[in-house]
């Protein structure tokens, strides 16, 4: 009905969380050797935070059309059209952001942190082999 | 349907941004995080549905079908358009820019 919402929350949130981090980081970067000898620069946390946000974004973009092809979101006032129907299909809708809303945002979370959790390894191998030489 | 539909555009435009990498003059990974991002909250859309129909989830009506086909279809297209509109303003290769600007000797 309008799952879509809490991950686009998570959104809203994790965009401002990412241009502190960009602020915090300034101009610092941390430079490493790749296997075939290139210099390179390892990636900040605040782009890896821009993954979750472009995959959050994207996500809830798209969603919020098939709510509309579907006739849950409208482009007026209320918006919703649960608010339109009354309180049981206002709490039906409440009902449904938080389990289907939340378990979306929940695995788009999870993915990214798997991607983190991968890139780090990547990263970390690079750096051995950096120091090995 | 409208999932499947998601997973094919994320899995074509990740093979084609692969085989561009690493330049990203066509910013094709827009359409990854777009088509991935909406595949994985379809996908959980799809368990809860799964939980609550049981085997029927997999036997649609034929209406159903279409209609999912349809807006899965839909979905691609409104995709492509963000993609178009963002290419087009970040203009990447000066394409635009250079059609505006004249060098001036």
């Amino acid at each position: 009905m309008a799952c879509f919402l809490v991950p686009m929350t998570e959104a809203i949130v994790m965009t401002v969380v990412q241009k502190v981090a960009e602020k915090k980081e300034g101009t610092k970067a941390v430079r490493v050797t790749s296997e075939d000898g290139c210099k390179m620069e390892k990636m900040p946390f605040s782009k890896k935070l821009g993954w979750l946000n472009k995959l959050l974004w994207g996500g809830s973009a798209l969603l919020a059309f098939e709510h509309l092809w579907h006739g849950e979101v409208v482009p007026f006032f209320p918006f919703l059209t649960a608010a339109k129907e009354g309180p049981e299909a206002v709490s039906e809708m409440l009902g449904e952001m938080g389990t289907v809303g939340v378990s979306m945002a929940a695995l788009i979370t999870a993915v990214w942190v798997v991607m983190l959790i991968v890139s780090k390894a990547l990263e970390k191998k690079a750096l051995k082999l950096q120091t090995a030489e | 349907m409208t999932l499947l539909v998601s997973v094919f555009a994320a899995i074509i435009c990740t093979a084609i941004w692969y085989k561009t990498a690493p330049k990203s003059e066509m910013k094709v990974g827009l359409l990854c995080w777009l088509f991935w991002g909406s595949s994985l909250m379809w996908l959980v859309d799809a368990i809860f549905e799964y939980a609550e129909l049981g085997a029927a989830y997999f036997t649609p009506e034929p209406a159903d079908m279409l209609n999912d086909l349809f807006l899965g279809l839909s979905v691609v297209a409104l995709g492509m358009i963000i993609w178009i509109i963002v290419l087009l303003i970040k203009d990447p290769k000066g394409v635009i820019k250079g059609k505006l600007f004249r060098k001036k000797s």
